[in-house]
């Protein structure tokens, strides 16, 4: 089959064609009305993932009635604990609605909103197994916590004759610490109780003394956006606080805590 | 390219290499060991003997390693009756799980490698050896495993290489190797080429490594099967 | 028993079964072009796949994933910003295949150089002197015999590919064992959940084979088989 001049044109126009399409596929514009937010999906209950596909949650609501004052259309995209800071860098969306704590580290890698909650940190173990969480109680033994976060750093400072063990995500402190792959568990004092004590794994397992506050910039949670966005934060800060003068914030809050989260002093 | 950033974390890369290293020794001498019999056993005549040594090598080869080894780490802990056995001491660390799932993963393909390379053994060196009384146990220890061992080493070669880069998925089970380190100075620094091209050049300088030394191997123990020089007259 | 989570296992399994072959169907694109280039005259283009091919085997897959993937997404980046374009989202799914696609190219290469040079010289000259053109030689005469030495290592291929897309879950595929990880989380029932994926797996790897062994007799018809 020989190819003719015309048959030739042909093939070359349609390959144009394809790639100008798939060009279109990928390239979208990012303009003011849609913003796009990052959110968890597996941080009872601020954010957890149905078994129909379905997000919801505490940063869920947050971040839909965030959008709704930012008048803007709101697409929340899912991504894994690991990577959330990366895929912000990475244009993979706008604003991190995960929970995530204002420390001076992460300052210099992302700008941060007002804080949108503040809650303690809790050590968990078996029942009786610990008194108190003091750096002697702890000597010798493993301590779960996840990985590159300030309760990590946390530990690496006061409890530095206790092995540490990182994990990927928060809920998975729990797993292991049920799988009794460490001794003790710290995270969050309301997810440790949402997504542990107070389901049939966590029987068995309580609080080791007081709640535990970290110092230094632990400011609470806030929202994350790319360094240099102010224009952004600003908007971002309003809505938060439009949020919390006219009840929403409330109304949402009361839906999953029965205390007062907003870490007002 | 932020040479400081590289600098400042090669010692834990450094720790990651040996994590890996030990790993990958322990999986290979467990495997080897393993497959030497089990490769006797696939090439059996006895029907009993050859078919789960098969039904095994192909149920491991068929499946993805990574998926292996969360069944050994996730899946295990889930039994109340894993957690009150004896083994559970070991089986709760991470290292342990992981040899586990490697061993078992480079048995099956090692027991592949030497099966068919005792297969493939020349139908002369077996008669010859049946011919001077060779038989048993003395046959397989002194003419047939010398001869496959050898004659399998280019394909052992390369399991082993494959291995190695293997060892790269223990990181997805809290393990702290050459890939969780750079993933960690990915995660703190935003720098996803220094960190990860600097595994890269850890991972490649080790292939290289392995791959001359397997060349090595072959030059002093396959030297029977190079082609002859023709004689200079 | 799966607690409702079977067809969510279900949709796994097809997209692991789409990027598995999209990234096959990539990586033969670039396993020809590598090793057209490999054989080629140009002593450039011989040194650009020897570079691709070394580099690429002598990795892992993870961190090659990592590295393509990430290091990609801020380059692309990096290049719109300084284009004055609007950001370029690639999703997860492209990201994928392309990067798998392009890791096992470099095994194919091989392969298919392997084959290529397994049909006789004698046919690439017969064609030259009825006057066929190179790229008529290339599409008529040896493609087609080369097909039937590639099928080995093409199958080969195949089989690896299929378990390394488990990989690309850890990159963010939405992925049959990113969905049994959900899954577990949520049912705590790791082993019900990784066990009947490794099922699914031996499945696929079972009925490829079969099929490939169909399309070696396909191919191989014609060829007198020496027996002993």
């Amino acid at each position: 089959m020989k190819m003719s001049a015309l048959s030739r044109r042909l093939w070359c126009t349609l390959a144009l064609c394809l790639s100008a399409a798939s060009w279109g596929v990928f390239a979208q514009t990012a303009g003011p009305a849609k913003v796009r937010v990052g959110v968890e999906g597996n941080y009872p209950p601020f954010s957890r993932l149905g078994t129909d596909g379905k997000l919801s949650g505490f940063d869920i609501d947050i971040a839909l009635a965030v959008c709704d004052r930012l008048k803007a259309e709101c697409q929340l995209v899912q991504q894994e604990w690991d990577g959330m800071i990366p895929a912000l860098a990475a244009r993979k969306f706008d604003l991190i609605v995960a929970s995530m704590t204002i420390t001076e580290e992460r300052k210099k890698a992302v700008d941060f909103s007002d804080p949108y909650y503040d809650v303690p940190s809790r050590f968990v173990a078996r029942s009786g197994a610990f008194k108190h969480h003091t750096a002697a109680d702890f000597k010798g033994k493993k301590i779960i916590v996840l990985r590159n976060s300030p309760r990590a750093k946390y530990l690496a400072e006061r409890y530095k004759d206790s092995e540490v063990l990182l994990v990927n995500k928060e809920t998975d402190v729990y797993l292991e610490l049920a799988a009794g792959r460490g001794d003790v568990g710290f995270g969050s004092s309301v997810v440790s109780s949402e997504a542990f004590l107070k389901r049939p794994e966590g029987r068995g397992f309580a609080q080791v003394g007081a709640t535990v506050r970290l110092d230094g910039g632990a400011g609470g949670v806030g929202i994350a956006m790319r360094k240099g966005e102010d224009a952004l934060r600003e908007r971002v800060n309003a809505a938060l606080k439009g949020l919390r003068a006219d009840g929403t914030y409330k109304r949402l809050a009361d839906k999953y805590f029965d205390f007062d989260i907003s870490g007002a002093q | 390219m932020d040479w400081p950033v590289i600098s400042q974390n090669l010692p834990a890369f450094g720790q990651g290499l040996v994590m890996c290293l030990k790993l990958l020794v322990i999986s290979l001498a467990t495997g080897f060991v393993l497959s030497v019999p089990l490769a006797i056993a696939r090439i059996s005549a006895h029907r009993a003997l050859a078919w789960p040594v098969w039904a095994f090598t192909y149920v491991v080869r068929g499946t993805p390693l990574l998926v292996q080894v969360f069944i050994v780490y996730y899946g295990l802990a889930q039994f109340q009756a894993v957690r009150e056995s004896i083994a559970w001491p070991l089986l709760r660390e991470a290292w342990f799980c992981a040899w586990l799932a490697f061993s078992i993963n480079t048995t099956a393909y090692t027991t592949e490698i030497f099966a068919g390379a005792l297969k493939a053994t020349p139908a002369g060196e077996v008669e010859a050896a049946r011919a001077y009384g060779l038989s048993g146990w003395t046959l397989y220890r002194r003419i047939l495993l010398p001869s496959a061992l050898r004659r399998a080493l280019p394909q052992y070669g390369n399991e082993v290489v494959g291995l190695m880069h293997a060892t790269s998925i223990a990181s997805t089970v809290t393990l702290v190797d050459v890939t969780r380190v750079a993933r960690d100075v990915y995660a703190n620094h935003l720098l996803p080429v220094e960190a990860f091209a600097t595994a890269a050049v850890i991972y490649f300088a080790l292939t290289f490594l392995m791959v001359g030394g397997f060349k090595v191997l072959e030059h002093r123990f396959l030297r029977h099967l190079k082609p002859q020089q023709a004689v200079q007259r | 028993m799966l607690h409702g989570y079977g067809p969510a296992i279900l949709g796994g399994l097809w997209v692991t079964l789409s990027a598995a072959g999209l990234s096959l169907a990539v990586a033969c694109l670039f396993g020809l072009a590598g090793a057209a280039a490999k054989l080629s005259g140009a002593r450039g283009l011989r040194w650009l796949a020897e570079a691709y091919t070394t580099v690429i085997r002598g990795l892992p897959d993870l961190v090659l994933m990592l590295l393509i993937f990430y290091g990609g997404q801020i380059a692309l980046n990096a290049l719109a910003q300084r284009q004055g374009w609007d950001y370029i989202d690639v999703p997860p799914f492209a990201a994928g295949v392309l990067t798998l696609g392009f890791i096992y190219g470099a095994y194919l290469t091989e392969t298919f150089r392997g084959a290529i040079l397994a049909v006789p010289a004698g046919q690439t000259e017969a064609a030259l002197a009825y006057g066929m053109r190179r790229w008529q030689v290339w599409r008529r005469i040896v493609l087609p015999q080369m097909v039937r030495h590639a099928i080995p290592g093409f199958a080969n291929n195949w089989l690896v590919m299929v378990k390394a897309t488990a990989l690309v879950s850890i990159i963010g595929l939405d992925d049959m064992v990113h969905r049994a990880n959900l899954a577990s989380a949520a049912t705590r029932e790791p082993f019900t959940f990784f066990m009947l994926i490794a099922v699914i797996y031996l499945s696929i790897t079972t009925l490829s084979l079969a099929a490939l062994a169909w399309l070696e007799r396909r191919y191989s018809l014609g060829v007198r088989k020496v027996s002993f």
